[in-house]
């Protein structure tokens, strides 16, 4: 099995959506075109009581096949690179498991293979997602709300970046920030490798109450299927992308 | 994250549904992210460490690994494996667990409290040893902390091969405050100087058991409490050496702690730069100067039985 290429978008917020379409809709739509959904719900230090609406976070990544969590500013930066790490682990076992029933037969997982045989499993799995290639589109809500949590978001996601590019397999990302009067979302920073200089991305911020998480979401899955993708790979010879996810 | 449901009782049975083998639960030791631990006996008496979780994927890894480790080169690095297998409970749900050796000591920390400030040297030199031979062998150990060491013996063992990494790899288990990623001193990627930054963590955490926040300047913080540690002054250049990158190796980095540690045994320095080490440094290791008479620098076996 060669290692192949995953989608991820991350979705990071601190509020519930009240604007547009329904964003657990989206992810499903998401998961359906082959791109994982993970969400972050940001916390504020001080914030002791889960705020209401945050609940909306577990369904979204359900939905979108992907891992959701919900942090205080300060763990930010691990979370996020154990969420995606999680996804991608979570991505590949799901693709290993459906070839495993293709040969055992349905019902058979991961789990119930014999220890000799999983300890052989787990292990193409592992060397699966340190080789295979990573596409992460970050979508981060800008809202009032969030403002004072955009400078430990951007620290969290160079840090993402510092996580993830030392990996063998290749890694792309892009940023895009929600809501945008015009476009509904905003490209901040366009396809690139390495999230290093990331100064002044978020300066520009909108300031209205409503959060359109489901609209952005969608903005956001077309923003990955009008990226031209990595040139010298050909489609149909990746497993990830054969079997839809 | 997901929880468990299930609580094993002191003399509770577990048995494996592969292998059959049967544990008598004793006691608790600990739980982490991904399992919980318990002292265990087998049928024939013997004690073990179990660990029993929900991540099927995750404790194979850690299997794969402790089986790859427990004996690279004839030395012992982590617990030695003994079983893995799956446990069905009353719930009818299934279980993962392995089982290793039990090693029995205390947590670093609290057998340094109380301690001579010598045995920083001495517990760095061990953990360098350590990663010596594990670095020979191609890995990394990559989540090193002191959570995840054990005194036993007077000897420093570490139980949680979960983090081990194959050279050239990225990282994959990480704890911020041993990480010179979170620092801004390099990267992810599992090199031996990745751990040897966490080690120079550990040597400050002996003198700072509290830890402490990376601050606005991360790289400052950490000049400022090297530089705020009485007890650590002997390492100063050594432990500024590794963040600046300088030793590519556990070996160098022993050899150069070593030298340190010698230095102040030897009743004769030999150059200016010993006796100017000397001076500030002063009489920390009778122990040591024993060790220097005996003629055994590396031979630490001599403190075990000594104290
Ligand atoms: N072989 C062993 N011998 C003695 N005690 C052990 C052994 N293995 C684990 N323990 C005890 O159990 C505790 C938890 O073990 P372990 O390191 O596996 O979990 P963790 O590090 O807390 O979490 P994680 O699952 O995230 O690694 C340890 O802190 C230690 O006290
Ligand atoms: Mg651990």
């Amino acid at each position: 099995m060669k290692a192949g290429r995953l989608k991820q978008i991350l979705l990071l917020t601190d509020g519930c959506s009240n604007h547009g379409e329904d964003p657990i809709a989206v992810a499903a739509l998401a998961r359906n075109q082959g791109v994982t959904v993970n969400v972050i719900g940001v916390l504020d230090d001080r914030q002791n009581e889960k705020p209401q609406g945050l609940e909306e976070v577990e369904s979204i990544a359900e939905a979108g096949g992907g891992v959701s969590q919900i942090v205080y500013q300060k763990s930010l930066s691990q979370t996020v690179q154990m969420v995606t790490r999680q996804a991608m682990t979570q991505t590949i076992q799901g693709v290993v498991n459906k070839e495993l029933q293709e040969i055992l037969g349905e019902g058979k997982s991961i789990e119930e293979l014999p220890p000799a045989t999983r300890s052989e499993v787990v292990e193409v799995v592992e060397d699966l997602g340190e080789a295979c290639e990573l596409e992460v589109l970050v979508l981060v809500d800008t809202s009032a709300s969030m403002h004072h949590k955009l400078p430990t978001v951007k620290e969290a996601l160079y840090d993402l970046s510092l996580s993830l590019n030392a990996r063998t397999g290749s890694n792309q990302f892009s940023i895009y920030t929600f809501p945008d009067v015009k476009n509904t979302i905003r490209r901040v920073i366009k396809w690139t490798p390495e999230l290093g200089e990331i100064n002044g991305v978020f300066s520009k911020l909108s300031s209205g109450g409503y959060t359109p998480t489901g609209p952005a979401l969608k903005e956001a899955l077309y923003a990955f299927t009008e990226k031209p993708l990595f040139r010298g790979i050909q489609d149909g010879e990746d497993p990830y992308e054969e079997t839809g996810f | 994250m997901k929880k468990q449901d299930f609580k094993l009782f002191p003399g509770t049975y577990l048995q494996g549904k592969w292998n059959g083998h049967k544990y008598k639960v004793i006691q608790k030791l600990g739980a982490g992210a991904c399992g919980t631990v318990y002292l265990c006996q087998t049928f024939q008496g013997e004690k073990v460490a179990l660990k029993v979780g929900n991540d099927s994927s995750r404790m194979m890894l850690e299997v794969n690994m402790l089986k790859k480790f427990s004996k690279v080169q004839g030395v012992k690095l982590g617990p030695a494996f003994v079983d893995v297998d799956d446990w069905k409970a009353t719930s009818l749900k299934v279980f993962p667990f392995y089982v290793m050796e039990y090693i029995e000591g205390v947590p670093l920390s609290n057998f340094l409290r109380g301690k001579g400030k010598e045995w920083i040297g001495i517990c760095t030199i061990q953990l360098l040893t350590d990663l010596e031979h594990l670095h020979k062998a191609g890995f990394v150990f990559g989540d090193l902390k002191t959570d995840n060491l054990l005194m036993s013996n007077s000897q420093v063992r570490w139980i949680d091969v979960g983090g081990v990494t194959a050279i050239g790899r990225a990282i994959k288990e990480y704890t911020e405050f041993y990480d010179r990623g979170y620092w801004g001193f390099g990267s992810r990627k599992a090199e031996p100087s990745y751990d040897l930054f966490a080690v120079t963590m550990i040597m400050l955490e002996m003198v700072h058991p509290n830890k402490f926040e990376k601050g606005a300047h991360p790289r400052r913080t950490l000049a400022a409490k090297l530089a705020s540690s009485n007890d650590l002054k002997p390492y100063h250049s050594l432990i500024a050496g590794v963040w600046k990158g300088k030793f590519q190796s556990a070996s160098e980095m022993k050899q150069a702690l070593s030298y340190i540690v010698m230095k102040r045994a030897k009743g004769t320095p030999v150059s200016r730069k010993q006796m100017k080490a000397q001076k500030h440094s002063s009489e920390w290791g009778e122990l040591l100067a024993l060790s220097a008479v005996a003629g055994v620098f590396w031979g630490f076996s001599i403190f075990s039985f000594w104290i």
